[in-house]
């Protein structure tokens, strides 16, 4: 994360639209799958500021479509109307084809804070959506316990949350939010509150969940790498206001391993993503001047 | 050797010290006490006396001002009578420790002085049972009010301002009109405790409620959870602990409604027993009753606490109770020996 993008820039060959014959073959086959989620010219406006304007895109049975913009873009108030928190001032939310106006069980979320009800052990921490549903208590014990055992917690599941690190109370975050089977998974930035090494693993791991349980999901995070790593499509949002800047066809093939940071798709995909989030002019506007305040000849680069 | 950092802002203490600390916020103001009582250089404005000798007005225990005494024993040099002999003392309503502590026993053991009178165990269960039914109706309507002005905005806005402007008003100044309603007897007196604390209550309730986590209820939420579940299966056992803790600190101000509360219409219960005593001038029984006051609020307060790590296991407690810290400090002790 901390490479220089200028130095990314010189080594591109690839272009990020030109994809292998087995990425386009995927492609393809993911335009023809039924769209789960239809998102129809989304408006939100706070008083006069427009928070997200005109926003249009769908996500296709069991894609994973990362949303990703600078802070304050509005991908968090976008996905809150996703899942029923918020209300949109104009557009329309479609899931399976039908609309949608409140939360619901049918869009599972995880949340950047953990959300865990303190009170509850990670069992029945997981095992609340279900009895939501009026499963018998038995019931939904028993599919807890296989949620706990696929995120591996089965250790854990008497234990209360304050007594779990960040990685595993994400991890119990995911399971308790996949254990009613929504028809897609919103994840809010749900790494960034973690450290390096264990976002590192969270990420392997949601990719793995993610392979083996038929789950769709929309990801929201400001981090490029995330992005490219995780995602099939990425949806980048500008600011001021906030509206769909492209969505890319991420040409990086699967299965997907940390080995690919610097194959030529991901670099190529990489910049310009980076284009987008910061135009170059910009760049040269935040920079600062500060006046030299050590003695001369004390250099230390 | 370690620097000590007690005066670091906000830097904690170690168990041991944190145990040892709070012995001695009882033990110093009872040394003072007893410095104050026994040493007869401190205060002891008094001088009580042995033998009364040439004054004719002085008689035996009697308990007269210092510069009195010495000016009568002048009068007495003087005449070449023989002049009085007394010790210094402390005046009747400052008592010795160990006379509080007879009394203690004493104020258990000795029956009342007239017939109608209590006995101090009567008293107290009399008073106790007032504070329960006070604290009782209090919280069967002000916790469920306070956790609907928390949640619904609706109750909040009908509720909370009118509330706030009652509940300046001092509970003792509805004592007439509680008598003239109530009558003489117990129930104006709860209808104080009630007033002393309803109010308080469904603020402190609505307030505790409002600080839940709004993503508590977004996660629930988005799990499927509709508005009884939200309420029944997020709100009440979110709030829980810190409404428990509210209610610990609300049943403290009880108490102190209690004296007031007990002198309206027919004085009774403990307030009853403190007054007969002063009367009666035998002050150890007053500081004896006072103290056990002190003591049953306090003793009721720990083991409310203890029952609160019971009650929420989830809880990680920054404020342990006494006893788990005297375990810690022993278990310290051994460690290093």
């Amino acid at each position: 994360m901390s490479v220089d993008v200028g130095n990314r820039h010189a080594d591109i060959v690839a272009d990020y639209r030109r994809q292998s014959p087995a990425v386009a073959e995927r492609f393809s086959r993911l335009r023809e799958r039924p769209a789960i989620l239809e998102v129809n010219k989304l408006g939100r406006t706070f008083g006069t500021h427009a928070a997200l304007q005109d926003i249009s895109f769908n996500v296709r049975r069991r894609e994973f479509l990362s949303v990703l913009g600078a802070s304050g873009c509005g991908k968090s108030t976008l996905i809150r109307i996703v899942a029923g928190l918020e209300t949109p001032t104009s557009g329309e939310i479609l899931l399976d084809g039908k609309p949608v106006h409140s939360s619901g069980p049918d869009r599972g979320m995880v949340f950047q804070g953990y959300t865990l009800f303190p009170w509850l052990t990670v069992k029945k921490n997981v095992m609340f959506g279900l009895q939501m549903s009026d499963k018998s208590k038995f019931e939904a014990e028993s599919e807890a316990r296989e949620w706990i055992a696929l995120v591996g917690l089965t250790k854990f599941e008497n234990a209360y949350p304050h007594q779990l690190s960040g990685g595993m109370k994400q991890r119990v975050a995911i399971a308790r939010a996949l254990a009613p089977r929504p028809r897609i998974l919103l994840m809010d930035e749900p790494f960034g509150a973690l450290d390096a090494q264990t976002r590192a693993q969270m990420q392997a791991y949601l990719l793995e969940i993610w392979r083996n349980v038929d789950v769709t999901i929309l990801f929201i995070t400001h981090d490029l790498d995330e992005a490219v790593y995780l995602s099939d499509r990425i949806l980048v949002l500008g600011t001021n206001p906030s509206r769909v800047l492209e969505v890319i066809e991420n040409p990086v093939p699967r299965p997907r391993s940390r080995d690919q940071f610097v194959a030529p798709e991901f670099l190529a995909t990489y910049s310009r993503i980076s284009e987008l989030i910061h135009p170059p002019h910009a760049e040269d506007q935040g920079r600062i001047v500060i006046p030299r305040m050590t003695m001369a000849g004390d250099d230390v680069e | 050797m370690k620097r000590s950092n007690w005066l670091v802002p906000f830097a904690p203490l170690s168990e041991r010290t944190g145990f040892w600390l709070t012995v001695a916020s009882f033990l110093l103001p009872l040394l003072v006490w007893c410095a104050v009582s026994y040493l007869p250089f401190i205060w002891h404005p008094l001088v009580k006396i042995e033998e009364p000798g040439g004054v004719s007005y002085f008689t035996v225990g009697a308990l007269v001002e210092k510069p009195v005494f010495a000016a009568e024993n002048a009068k007495m040099l003087e005449a070449g009578e023989p002049i009085a002999v007394g010790v210094p003392a402390n005046p009747v309503f400052l008592p010795a420790p160990h006379e509080v502590a007879q009394a203690f026993h004493r104020s258990f053991t000795t029956p009342p002085r007239r017939a109608g009178d209590k006995w101090l165990h009567e008293s107290l269960w009399h008073s106790i049972q007032i504070i329960s039914w006070g604290f009782f109706w209090s919280c069967l309507f002000g916790i469920p009010l306070g956790i609907l002005s928390g949640v619904f905005g609706v109750f909040s806005k009908i509720t909370e301002p009118v509330v706030d402007f009652i509940r300046y008003m001092p509970a003792p100044a509805f004592g007439a009109l509680a008598v003239v309603v109530l009558g003489i007897y117990d129930a104006p007196k709860i209808a104080i405790i009630f007033i002393g604390t309803f109010f308080q209550m469904i603020l402190v309730v609505a307030n505790t409620t409002r600080k839940l986590d709004p993503a508590l209820i977004e996660a629930a939420q988005t799990l499927g959870a509709g508005r009884p579940q939200l309420l029944f299966r997020v709100v009440l056992p979110g709030i829980s602990t810190d409404l428990y803790n509210d209610l610990r600190i609300l049943l403290g101000w009880a108490w102190t409604y209690l004296i007031v509360a007990e002198y309206i219409g027919a004085s009774s219960g403990i307030t009853f027993f403190i007054n007969q005593q002063a009367k009666y001038r035998i002050y150890d029984n007053v500081f004896a009753a006072i103290l056990i006051i002190g003591l049953i609020g306090f003793t009721t307060d720990r083991v409310l606490a203890m029952l609160g790590h019971w009650f929420f296991p989830w809880k990680r407690d920054a404020n342990p109770g006494l006893f788990a810290m005297w375990k810690q400090a022993r278990g310290v002790q051994e460690a290093v020996s």
